[in-house]
């Protein structure tokens, strides 16, 4: 069923879904129409908030409820990078729906007020929606639930006090986010020819063979700044949030096969029992409302340097598998990024999923995965470094080292890993790799950090790889006070 | 009055934010949130591309033709001034032919929604004929492009003879980044045009009477016909002060254009481009020093990158000056301070103005001091500190001897009728009389000559050593770096000494106006802002201790500048200090006037009643206030007043620099420990102590708040929030995927705060003392920590720069390792 787009630019589609528990259809807007926008300026809900328009302040946070597989889901994202096609047969809760029905306030927003956890107030209603999704989801790692909302007058000690204090307060009865009834949408059918929601894999392949200049939007955490900051055009574009089958994760005795539209939410319990270091990369891949959003098809596809999952893929030899309409293939995912912005990618071929080796007795897990950023949470990698080098009787079998932020695209350290192939696992390894790092990197200098920094630090962290297999302290988020 | 001893209800109590429970229900309004009327345009500047040029042409058809755009200005335009600078009329709202930095608005665009504009407003066409763009402290200096006529040059003794004289010198150069403020809730204006040529205007800014100011300058109409509105702030730290004014005028001048409502709001990114930030600094130092490291001479010079207009400049560098010897005494000290002029953003007014940059320098001296005669830095500061007061030096006494002895007449300023009297840029027409005042012998003085009397950081370091438990953490801090190779500890208490009041003396006032109605509420109103800092609440609780109500007796109402004019503003941490001792004297002089009239009643002596827990005593009666408002109101009592404060004992010669700025200092003191990794210069903040002095706390909950904030943004300032710069003067870092604040996670692990235990030695408001700005100096801590991390790694003195980013301390790592 192939749709043309042959329809001017931003035509409207038909959105459905439950809005503080009200069935709401919302017609007659731009695909690109944002939820934070359209609650602020159509509805006059304005207890969300416009802090950043780009998904990194937590203070447009509202709570979207979804069911899959019989099971219902509750999950903070940031309205201002969440387009309203986006939210078919969800439920979404604002803070105004927090309250409950005689006036009385959430146990998170009697806390908050009991422990001053509010000055200016600008970002408290983002908070709390997070600290009332986390509340029942009876999630209390409170600084990760909390990383994606930026408050810049408490010092967040009072909002940890308050989340910690609400924790132990039941979910009041009459807070129940409810489900939108499944049998009131069918993905794909309210498309129009300049946005597409298809239902399958197939349906997308047909489609995007015709349109193959298409944008396609999974978690629009990338593609929402280029609307909300670049303020483009997209159309025609895809909405893949409908697609069931790209959406599993499927673990065989030596594989794991990550569909592309996997969030990097359902993403990290997948991967912790395997690679926990991975898990703790994927802990720091920006904030809970970006990771209930983003998806692993999309953290590929966009072809950034920095990469995020793709050095940690690469260091484990993932392949990258790619569908079209006129046929799939496999390559290994270091050879889909050929230079910064061009990807090994055939009109009309998208990313449908990537394998990665399972753990196991005979493939035990070596991966560490070092991300250096300005600030620990939330935040864009300066340089992130990941090491899978296998030892056998003291010498190095087997190396795969991979780099996001040292180059144009995710990159491997191949010089490095063949000086170091065979070398004895020790400080001269790592002191006869040292001119190596030259001949693989030769980075930039940016807002992040400079070239010179970036050298010096990639080299800290082999460094700090072969420390870590001789003991010792070596990562400032593990010290205790 | 004697209210020294025991505070009144509800003053003193931990009582939550006014608005706390319509913050939590997402309810509390701003200005983004009022409702509009359908008509309600939305405006947009386009901003200049380039760092410095003269705009050749402006080809604007592709805007004006945009979908939804009603129509475009430039500055051809304006019918009257085009200037929004709260100083020198250098800063217009709209280029005037030349542009001086990249992101200053060049046009604006004014459509029907807010998303039409900022599109439009990419459409333009302006080239330019670029001129020589300076961006840096260096290249300022090589074209000798500054802010007045020299350096500034403030001190006492004679400090090139006494460093050539001492056994020991070191000298030294500190990079002290800026910063961005970050308020959650960006700029945003609303103006409402009234009948005739009067407006409205709905802003966030902390000073509504300059907004009045700059709006009715731009309208060509007294200010009688502006009136300006502010509820609330999203966060303001300074950069409401002044930043406000461009949104607030160019909204009013659409309006008064279309006839229409007008509203604008910056996108995030364009917020962070246009608007001004905390001054970066250099200081270089000099210093003479004894074997023990105590200081005999000190040379400081102060190098402040101000931007390309001048807005507050002045002031803040001065202010800087003022701090430039923290808790110190210096008797033979000179302070040399340049403010250059750049093609970048008008660098503006950031909690602490200037304190925290001076102080910064101060305390690395302290650091690279302790270093070089090998001493714990800790030591080495108390060595140092100011004396503590002796018999017969009480804050009162000298501030007897040494104030003015008649109130001197103020000229009017000369410069130009438009100067707005009510900025703190108005430094240029200020050099007021100053006298010199007598001092007890053995009183030490700073360098600007003002006597340090209530100096209270001896036992408050004291008191932090012992709850920190500073000696024992530093010995296990030396065992664990002597232990592991790779992550290193560090360790720092630092001091705060922070002079309270403004220094352009005449803004040390505030009005307040208040009514009783007839069923005995209170409608409570003052000149000051609410940005967050708890000002209203703690107002409120002033109000309610004078009529002895409940504190929700009382309406806080939005500052406004047709009820109380002619404001400062909310600044300089004074907010507490000037309105609650303002809104004190209108309750006062309303409850006095209730009281002659029950005892007229009840054949009393007015003396004797007593306004308490909701009730009024006189003779054997007892009403509810209420009741008394009710029979007051049938005894035609006036149920309103105003009520107005003026700092007392101060004046100042910020030419001289010499006087008493500052009507008294607040103290504080934290310590910090923190963790490095020498592999990558990773870092954060393991624990925190601190200890700060509010005087008699008028509200513990929102003191202790704006203390663990301040620290926080503090640390943040000097650790990963890192201003960048390219090679054509864009900023790299305008939204904050770039531009990194402390999150959730940054706060430190054990984060222990309290209040030390004293009063205000001078008649403030309840005995209490000001809050907003000293705490963010607590976090200089983290950042002497951080050296004394890096410090564990060699021989050599780290020299670490701020912000101490990863980069900045492995590069620092490095040069200790040699």
């Amino acid at each position: 069923m192939a749709r043309s787009a042959e329809k001017a630019a931003g035509n409207p589609m038909t959105t459905t879904f439950l809005l503080n528990g009200e069935t709401v259809t919302v017609d007659g807007q731009p695909p690109t129409r944002t939820l934070l926008d359209w609650l602020r300026d159509t509805r006059g809900l304005t207890g969300t908030k416009e802090g950043c328009n780009e998904g990194d302040c937590g203070a447009c946070s509202v709570m979207v409820t979804t069911s899959r597989n019989g099971e219902t889901l509750h999950r903070a994202f940031n309205a201002c990078i969440l387009f309203l096609p986006q939210l078919e047969g969800a439920s979404v809760t604002t803070v105004e729906g927090l309250t409950g029905p005689d006036g009385a306030l959430h146990p998170v927003q009697q806390s908050m007020i009991d422990h001053h956890g509010s000055q200016c107030g600008f970002c408290t209603p983002g908070f709390v929606v997070a600290m009332a999704t986390a509340h029942l989801n009876g999630a209390t790692d409170h600084d990760d639930q909390l990383a994606g909302n930026l408050c810049r007058c408490t010092g967040y000690a009072p909002i940890v006090r308050a989340a910690e204090a609400a924790a132990k307060q039941p979910v009041p009865d009459w807070f129940a986010p409810p489900v939108f009834d499944a049998g009131m949408t069918t993905a794909g059918t309210t498309d129009t020819a300049s946005a597409f929601r298809p239902a399958t894999k197939l349906e997308l392949a047909d489609w995007y063979a015709d349109n193959p200049d298409a944008t396609l939007i999974a978690g629009a955490t990338d593609v929402g700044l280029w609307v909300t900051k670049g303020l483009r055009a997209l159309s025609p574009m895809a909405f893949l949030n409908g697609i069931e089958d790209m959406r599993d994760i499927e673990a065989s005795d030596d594989t794991i096969r990550i569909g592309a539209g996997v969030t990097l939410a359902e993403l990290h319990p997948a991967i912790a029992p395997h690679y926990p270091d991975f898990a703790e990369l994927i802990r720091r891949y920006a904030s809970v409302q970006v990771r209930n959003a983003a998806t692993i098809g999309g953290n590929i596809a966009n072809g950034s340097p920095i990469g995020d999952c793709p050095p940690a893929l690469i260091a484990l030899g993932a392949t990258l598998h790619l569908a079209h309409r006129d046929g799939a293939r496999d390559l290994p995912l270091e050879d889909f990024f050929l230079e910064y912005g061009k990807q090994d990618r055939r009109p009309g071929e998208f990313v449908a999923g990537v394998s990665i080796p399972r753990p196991g007795a005979d493939r035990p897990d070596r991966l560490k995965c070092y991300k250096v950023s300005k600030r620990f949470d939330q935040d864009i990698s300066a340089l992130c470094g990941c090491f899978n080098l296998t030892i056998d009787e003291g010498r190095v079998t087997k190396a795969r080292i991979a780099f996001g932020g040292m180059a144009g695209i995710p990159k491997r350290a191949h010089a490095v890993e063949a000086v170091l192939s065979g070398q004895e696992w020790g400080p001269e390894a790592v002191a006869a790799a040292w001119d190596s790092w030259e001949k693989d990197f030769q980075p930039l200098s940016d807002m992040r950090a400079s070239a010179t920094y970036r050298m010096d630090a990639a080299r800290g962290l082999l460094t700090r790889y072969l420390l870590e297999d001789l003991g010792g302290a070596t990562r400032v988020l593990e010290v205790t006070p | 009055m004697k209210d020294t001893v025991a505070a009144p209800d509800p003053v003193n109590h931990p009582l939550p934010h006014d608005a706390a429970r319509l913050h939590v229900q997402g309810a509390a309004r701003y200005v983004d949130d009022i409702p509009v009327p359908a008509d309600c345009l939305h405006l947009a500047f386009g901003l200049s591309e380039i760092a410095h040029g003269r705009i050749l042409s402006i080809d604007l058809d592709a805007v004006r033709t945009a979908p939804s755009v009603v129509a475009v200005l430039t500055a051809e335009n304006l019918p009257f001034e085009n200037d929004v600078s709260p100083s020198v009329h250098d800063e217009p709202v709209l280029a005037n032919g030349t542009v001086h930095y990249v992101g200053q608005p060049v046009f604006v665009v004014i459509a029907t929604s807010h998303l039409a504009a900022r599109k439009a407003a990419r459409l333009a066409k302006v080239t330019y004929d670029p001129l020589p763009a300076l961006l840096t402290i260096d290249e300022a200096r090589a074209a000798d492009s500054r802010f007045e006529e020299g350096p500034r040059i403030y001190g006492q003794g004679d400090a090139a003879s006494a460093i050539t004289a001492a056994p020991h010198v070191i000298d030294g150069t500190l990079e002290l980044g800026g910063q961005e403020h970050f308020y959650l809730e960006g700029q945003v204006a609303l103006a409402l045009p009234q009948e005739g040529s009067d407006m409205i205007v709905h802003t966030s800014s902390q000073h509504p009477t300059e907004i009045q100011h700059k709006v009715a300058e731009a309208l060509g109409v007294p200010m009688h016909a502006v009136r300006v509105e502010v509820r609330r702030m999203g966060g303001g730290f300074g950069g409401k002060e002044s930043q406000a004014n461009a949104l607030a005028v160019i909204c009013a001048v659409a309006a008064r254009a279309t006839r229409r409502p007008c509203k604008m709001r910056y996108d995030r990114d364009d917020d962070m481009v246009i608007t001004g930030k905390r001054h970066d600094f250099r200081i270089t130092y000099r210093v003479g020093h004894d074997d023990e490291g105590r200081i005999l001479g000190l040379e400081f010079v102060q190098h402040v990158r101000c931007g390309w207009a001048q807005d507050l400049s002045l002031p803040v560098a001065d202010r800087a000056m003022l701090h430039a010897d923290n808790a110190y005494y210096l008797p033979d000290v000179r302070i040399e301070s340049h403010r250059w002029k750049t093609n970048t953003q008008s660098a503006t007014a950031f909690r602490g103005f200037g304190g925290p940059q001076g102080m910064v320098g101060i305390e690395r001296v302290l650091d690279h001091l302790a270093h070089a005669v090998g001493r714990d830095p800790l030591a080495v500061r108390r060595l140092n500190f100011y004396d503590a007061p002796m018999d017969g030096t009480t804050a009162d006494a000298v501030a007897q001897a040494s104030s003015p002895s008649a109130k001197a007449a103020r000229p009017l300023p000369t410069a130009d009728h438009h100067l707005d009297l009510a900025s703190r840029g108005a430094t240029e027409t200020e050099a007021g009389p100053c006298a010199e005042p007598t001092l007890p012998p053995g009183v030490q003085t700073t360098p600007y000559h003002m006597p340090v009397t209530d100096f209270i950081l001896h036992g408050l370091v004291e008191q932090l050593v012992a709850t920190s438990d500073y000696t024992a953490r530093r010995e296990k801090v030396a065992q664990w770096n002597e232990a592991n190779p790779v992550l290193k500890r560090g360790i720092a208490l630092t001091p705060v000494k922070f002079g309270i009041s403004f220094t352009l003396t005449h803004l040390n006032q505030a009005g307040a106006l208040v009514h009783v109605y007839q069923d005995g509420s209170i409608h409570m109103n003052h000149g000051g802002t609410e940005m967050g800092q708890g000002l209203f609440q703690k107002v409120a609780q002033v109000a309610a201790a004078r009529f002895g109500v409940e504190v929700s007796a009382v309406k806080i109402t939005a500052t406004d500048t047709a009820k109380v004019p002619n404001t400062s503003a909310t600044a300089a941490s004074s907010g507490s200090d000037l309105n609650g001792m303002a809104v004190q004297a209108a309750c006062d002089t309303i409850r006095d006037r209730i009281a002659v009239c029950l005892a007229g009643l009840h054949q009393a002596d007015p003396a004797t009643v007593v306004f308490s827990q909701g009730k009024v005593r006189v003779a054997d009666a007892v009403y509810t206030f209420a009741e008394a408002a009710a029979v007051a109101y049938m005894n035609r009592v006036s149920l309103s007043a105003t009520g107005f404060y003026a700092t007392p004992d101060i004046s100042w010669d910020r030419i001289a620099g010499r006087g008493r700025p500052f009507f008294y200092f607040a103290y504080g003191a934290a310590v910090t420990e923190v963790v490095i990794d020498t592999l990558t210069g990773e870092n954060r903040i393991l624990r925190a102590d601190l200890l700060h002095d509010c005087g008699a706390s008028l509200n513990p909950a929102v003191d202790i708040g704006q203390i663990e904030g301040g620290y926080v943004q503090g640390a943040g300032w000097l650790t990963t929030e890192e201003l960048v710069w390219d090679d054509a003067g864009r900023l790299r870092t305008h939204a904050p995927s770039t531009y990194k604040i402390p999150a959730c996670s940054d706060r430190p692990d054990i984060f222990n705060v309290a209040l030390w235990d004293g009063e205000s030695p001078v008649e403030t408001v309840y005995r209490s003392k000001a809050v907003g700005e000293p705490p963010l100096m607590l976090g200089i801590s983290t950042l002497m920590a951080l050296s004394d991390a890096v410090a564990a790694c060699g021989q050599a003195y780290p020299a670490l720069n701020a912000p101490a980013t990863a980069e900045q301390v492995l590069a620092a790592v490095r040069r200790v390792q040699g």
